[in-house]
């Protein structure tokens, strides 16, 4: 069972590496600065449910359900709830379903974006407008604006650079 | 087996459409492949439906008089009816008929980026950015408690900025020569205002900016002057000789 947990656990840390694979708004230029997964290591083992033996008179797991119960000899499959985790694109809980001590199924149980409240209160500022001449690479920016380029045009534009680096 | 669920953020899709790219940058999660491809849909209708390019278009047979405004879709009309109130707002400058026929290409495109944006919006995102050949709508965050920071490009020299623009909910539209070749004209003069190398403005939403920016462009050397009389919107003009213009900033707003 240790196994099983180990690689629950390591889904679940893939699963928000995804979520937290290119979170940096890359430069043309920046190489190899990918950043990793936010997930704290200390709280790594808090993202599974430990498994409670069916055997033990342990009372039952709320976050556990299993589909087939009476099936000694088959494999059975179970369904692990990970604690809530805080990522910068908001709350995060992972769903895995274990069958013969293989995972066959993550998804997501709770994925919460980010704090609407402060985000509105932002949204009332106005924009701000800086006159500050820079080379494009020394900055760090989401987007550019500029004279409308055509679709061979855009291949030479700083935003194709971003683009591509976001991709 | 199940294959894990596909979430990748940021999301990003790159688009042509209506002789340009459309980048879209999706920061909010359940974005799915379903809804993006109903906003670039639609995008595709929009350049069907108005571009001066395709002889079948809404507004080519318009100007055939193929077809009276009644029988168009309802888009076209809004968009003839908000291209003649912008006609006053710039006293004649952003113009449909500056080369000869009607032309509301100086409003379609900032307002189908502001529409795409809006429908993603409408389908659950909060935090994204569509820029649409340079001119860019963005709202909410790229990442939690940090603004869209969106450079414009400097139109005299290449891979630099001349400024840049912050906010979490914030239109950017530049007009200039510097990539389509002189493509706005004067409507008043029918000639290039090639004093100046670009106009940049920064407003909220993208379909106004962009029209504004557009007219401010034909303005030539009065572009400053009628930023100022703006009260919702600022600008960055770029002089061929190099020199610079930029609104006061707000710092009372901060």
């Amino acid at each position: 069972m240790k196994r099983v947990l180990l690689s629950v656990t390591g889904t679940v840390l893939g699963v928000v590496a995804l979520l937290g694979f290119k979170t940096e708004s890359q430069l043309p230029t920046a190489a190899g600065g990918l950043p990793s997964a936010a997930l704290p290591g200390s709280t790594a083992a808090a993202t599974t449910t430990s498994p409670t033996s069916t055997s033990t008179g342990a009372p039952p797991d709320p976050s556990r359900t299993s589909t087939s119960p009476s099936a000694a000899s088959a494999p059975t499959s179970v369904s692990y709830t990970g604690a809530a985790e805080q990522t910068r694109y908001g709350t995060v809980q992972v769903n895995i379903t274990v069958s013969a001590k293989k995972i066959t199924n993550v998804s997501l149980a709770q994925l919460t974006a980010f704090d609407r409240r402060s985000q509105q209160i932002n949204s009332d500022a106005a924009p701000i407008l800086l006159q500050e001449t820079l080379a494009a690479q020394s900055v760090q920016i989401d987007a550019v604006s500029g004279a409308s380029y055509t679709s061979q045009g855009y291949l030479q534009s700083l935003q194709s650079a971003l683009d591509q680096a976001g991709l | 087996m199940t294959s894990p669920v596909d979430i990748r953020l940021p999301q990003r899709h790159i688009e042509h459409c209506m002789g340009t790219v459309f980048s879209f940058d999706i920061r909010s999660p359940g974005v799915d492949h379903a809804d993006l491809k109903t906003v670039l849909d639609w995008l595709h209708w929009a350049d069907q439906t108005f571009s001066t390019y395709q002889p079948n278009s809404q507004i080519n047979r318009l100007n055939r008089d193929d077809v009276s405004v009644l029988d168009c879709a309802p888009e076209v009309r809004e968009i003839l009816k908000r291209c003649a109130e912008l006609e006053d707002e710039t006293d004649g400058y952003f113009s449909t008929q500056a080369s000869g026929c009607l032309d509301p290409s100086g409003l379609v495109k900032g307002w189908a980026i502001q529409r795409a944006s809006d429908m993603l919006r409408n389908v659950g995102s909060t935090n994204h950015c569509v820029n649409g050949g340079g001119d860019v709508q963005c709202i909410g965050s790229p990442q939690p408690e940090t603004p869209w920071r969106i450079g414009i490009a400097h139109p005299l020299r290449p891979d630099h900025l001349a400024g840049t623009a912050t906010g979490h909910h914030l239109a950017v539209a530049t007009s200039g020569s510097a990539e389509r070749g002189a493509h706005i004209i004067n409507p008043r003069s029918t000639t290039s205002p090639d004093v100046v190398a670009s106009v940049t403005l920064v407003g909220r939403d993208l379909a106004t900016t962009d029209a504004y920016a557009t007219a401010a462009f034909a303005m030539g050397t009065d572009a400053p002057a009628w930023i100022d009389t703006l009260p919702n919107y600022q600008g960055l003009v770029v002089f061929a000789d190099g020199t610079q213009w930029c609104s006061p900033t707000l710092d009372s707003h901060h």
